[in-house]
């Protein structure tokens, strides 16, 4: 649990140094509009490292996260098209719902017919990204606009209560409760241990395949979420919202310390993991540095977390040997 | 009384392998049951039946006397059963209070109480770990004791250890014994588990011997003659078991010095000499496949040196070892030793590819003609050499692997579990074969965790316990009693 702690700790120093940096180049980074900024671009980033943390935890993966949020994205459209006056809870619930039956998809893959999570969601990523564009082409809808859109909806999506952007309010809610229910409750820890070492799960009469099941249903339905608030922030969507942000998505997560064979991490880690990448994706241009090496620099960071992962465990791993209890070796 | 749990007439097969026939066991409520037999005997079935882990085929458990279906191991355990294995499979990155718990935690977690009802569990044990930290690194022993606290969190009723002690110092099998007699006298029942007949004649009171998935008798321990015992489970004379052979040792073929990997094995010298047979013996997790592995180079070492025909190898390079006449026959043949997507001709040939090529293109006729070869003389049973390796049984398996080396005429042959889970037959013939290689002049290193194969095969025994040579002995001084001291660390 220390080792935890000090992950996040980690995390927030290098955020607090890249701020600093940044801001000494340019002191409008920090800006109240700079912060809120921040805030909004990685509020839906951290909600789907906060469902896909759940999953990783277990050892396992939705790389179908993009693909569910872009159809969620378009289904809101759709039902603004289809009704302009459609109450934004509806949408909310309809995306969330969405996501959730993309989610039962691959947990059934995974859980009931036992095909291994990245290729089933690797399938999934290609199969809902079709229905997105299928859909589009059958109903020759191809964008939708803001002017389409009900002036709640975008008024949902840009904007603030106090000081916080709704879409981070939404995600701090998601991610406090998250992080309460994989802390205190049975299930949540039970997640740990499934990925921890999954046959003495079993063994242990945790019913691994429910949890695993239910973890996808909930990583697809935050990502379903995500499709409904990306909408209702960007108010213009097409068929390829949020093509790649899987990949984002999972950068976040293994930057924050939850570890990719499962068993540890947390999701307020992926969270910061989120908001840590995308702070220094905005902080780049201030920077001077060119655009394309943002990518570089993101990957670089992922690199570097798996390289702290590895030498800390390493670490951990020498410190519990040489710790072992009264009465241990005989002779 | 009424036993609290008992088998009647189980039988279960595995495929073509009938793993149990028409097994029944009884355990009473304060009753220490042993469960012996020769490894492939069917006892793990047993105890995987009785954990929920698999239903059987044929005949009914019955828990208080009434028949029971166990729907998986959750269901078991919620019924009062708990087993603990021999080598405890936990959860790493958990707090060893969780996993005392885990599985089994109310829905609202309490964490502050979880700990400290760990806390007194492990008290209770007589060991106190901390709680709070990670299993991750516990010694096996720890390992156990947190099954044990397990069992007890949970009430069990029914406890079946299955070869708890084979990784134990004396002193920790004390304490488990110990540990053991307590739950008994509070009226739960135990099935014990383990291959050494003083712990049996210690702990147990009653015995249940199987052979070849067949019970062979059930009787009071008080008074039963250790021959006698030793005898129904092996079924016949021990000294009948493996080949006579006469060994004329020549010059060292195999030679290490003071190979050390922190933390793994340390200060290790040995030498096999041509024609010779050593069995290097140990407990689990002793470090003996770990020496293997580094004499071969598929793991790297810290310090020391590993000669083959008076040639030093490079660390870390089994290639070179290959080419300097070393071969190797991993422990675990389905994860190391096979391919199993592949055919028997192409796992045969595997290591010795380039001489069925030209130019780097295999030759299937030629890869034929070797594995056909290999395949007459260990003879292996098979129907085509085109078939899939998996189709063959173990010892067949064994035998091609051992073909597959065997076909570079190695100087030097590390066998590690020659026999394991193979059945009585073709451990013999195994046997057989590892004696004409011997006479035919390479040099045996065999790693074996059955002691009468051991006593039985090796011209010397060296043994190892946590990391280190703690015994070096001829055949004359290999016995039961001395190898298992040494490999115990002496302390019992």
């Amino acid at each position: 649990m220390r080792a935890l702690a000090g992950r996040e700790l980690g995390i927030v120093l290098v955020l607090v140094a890249v701020v600093t940096v940044t801001t000494v180049v340019n002191p409008n980074f920090l800006s109240r509009q700079g912060v809120h900024d921040l805030f909004l671009n990685s509020s839906i980033i951290a909600l789907l490292a906060v469902g896909q943390a759940i999953l990783v935890i277990t050892r396992n993966i939705d790389l179908s996260v993009g693909s569910v949020l872009g159809l969620s994205a378009f289904l809101s459209g759709q039902l603004y098209l289809a009704d302009r006056d459609m109450p934004v809870i509806v949408v909310l619930l309809a995306g969330i719902a969405l996501g959730a039956v993309c989610g039962v998809v691959n947990g059934a893959l995974v859980a009931v017919a036992k095909v291994p999570a990245l290729v089933v969601t690797l399938g999934t990523l290609y199969v809902f990204r079709g229905l997105d564009y299928a859909w589009a082409s059958a109903t020759g809808v191809h964008q939708v606009n803001a002017d389409r859109m009900s002036p709640d909806f975008l008024a949902f999506g840009n904007g603030s209560l106090l000081f916080l952007p709704n879409l981070t309010v939404i995600t701090l809610l998601v991610l406090g409760v998250a992080a309460y229910a994989l802390r205190a409750f049975r299930p949540g820890r039970e997640l740990y241990a499934i990925g921890s070492n999954p046959d003495a799960a079993r063994l242990s009469g945790i019913p691994v395949g429910r949890r695993v099941f239910v973890a996808f249903v909930i990583s697809g339905a935050l990502a379903g979420l995500g499709g409904v608030l990306h909408a209702s922030y960007f108010g213009t969507i097409n068929a390829s919202v949020g093509s790649g942000r899987e990949l984002a998505v999972v950068a976040a997560v293994v930057v924050g310390g939850v570890a990719i064979f499962g068993g540890s991490g947390t999701v307020v880690g992926a969270a910061l993991g989120a908001l840590l990448l995308t702070t220094i994706t905005s902080a780049l241009p201030i920077l001077g540095v060119p655009a394309f090496w943002q990518r570089a620099v993101d990957g670089a960071a992922l690199l570097l977390a798996i390289s702290l992962d590895r030498v800390v465990m390493l670490r951990v791993a020498a410190r519990l040997r040489r710790r072992t209890s009264v009465g241990g070796a005989g002779g | 009384m009424e036993p609290l749990l008992e088998l009647r007439g189980v039988s279960k097969s595995f495929g073509a392998v009938r793993a149990l026939r028409d097994v029944s066991l009884a355990l009473y409520p304060g009753e220490v049951h042993a469960l012996a037999g020769e490894n492939g005997a069917g006892k793990s079935t047993v105890v995987r039946i009785i954990g929920g882990e698999q239903e059987p085929d044929d005949g009914e458990v019955r828990l208080d006397g009434t028949p029971v279906r166990f729907g998986g191991p959750r269901d078991a355990q919620h019924r009062g059963v708990a087993v603990i294995h021999q080598e405890p499979s936990r959860f790493p990155d958990l707090s060893a209070a969780e996993n005392v718990f885990i599985g089994r935690q109310p829905f609202r977690v309490d964490r502050a109480g979880m700990r400290r009802r760990a806390a007194e569990l492990f008290g209770a044990l007589g060991v106190p770990i901390d709680p709070d930290r990670p299993a991750r690194g516990l010694s096996i022993a720890d390992q156990q004791v947190i099954e044990i606290a397990r069992a007890l969190a949970a009430d069990a009723r029914i406890i079946v250890m299955d070869e708890p002690t084979a990784a134990l110092s004396g002193m920790e099998a004390q304490r488990l014994f110990r540990v053991a007699r307590g739950l008994a006298e509070n009226g739960s029942a135990l099935l014990f588990i383990s291959h050494r007949l003083d712990e049996i004649y210690e702990l147990c009171h009653r015995v249940t011997v199987l052979r070849d998935g067949a019970p062979v008798t059930t009787r009071e321990l008080a008074g039963l003659d250790r021959d006698a015992l030793v005898r129904s489970m092996v079924g016949r004379e021990i000294e009948q078991l493996f080949p006579g052979r006469r060994s004329e040792p020549g010059e060292a073929a195999l030679e290490v010095f003071g190979l050390s990997r922190a933390g793994v094995f340390e200060d290790i010298s040995l030498t096999v000499r041509r024609g010779e047979i050593v069995g290097l013996a140990g407990l689990v997790g002793s470090g003996r496949s770990e020496v293997a592995r580094a004499i071969f180079g598929v793991d790297g070492r810290d310090r020391g040196v590993v000669r083959v025909g008076g040639r030093t190898l490079p660390a870390g390079d089994p290639r070179a070892a290959i080419r300097a006449g070393l071969a190797m026959v991993p422990e675990d043949r389905r994860e190391q030793g096979l391919i199993p997507e592949l055919s028997i001709e192409r796992n045969a040939s595997l290591p010795r590819l380039r001489s069925v090529s030209t130019f780097g293109i295999v030759r299937r006729s030629r890869e034929r003609a070797l594995a056909r070869t290999w395949t007459d003389r260990l003879g292996v049973r098979l129907r085509r050499l085109a078939d899939p390796v998996t189709t063959l049984s173990g010892g067949n398996q064994q035998k091609v692997v051992l073909g597959k080396w065997l076909a570079g005429d190695p100087a030097v042959l590390i066998v590690d579990e020659p026999t394991r889970g193979i059945d009585i037959g073709a451990k013999r013939e195994v046997h057989g074969l590892l004696s004409e290689l011997a006479a035919s002049g390479v040099a045996v290193l065999m790693i074996s965790s059955e002691l009468p194969e051991v006593l039985g095969m090796s011209d010397r025994v060296v043994v190892m316990h946590e990391g280190r040579i703690t015994a070096e002995l001829d055949r004359s001084a290999a016995t039961e009693e001395s190898v298992l001291r040494a490999a115990t660390g002496g302390a019992s």
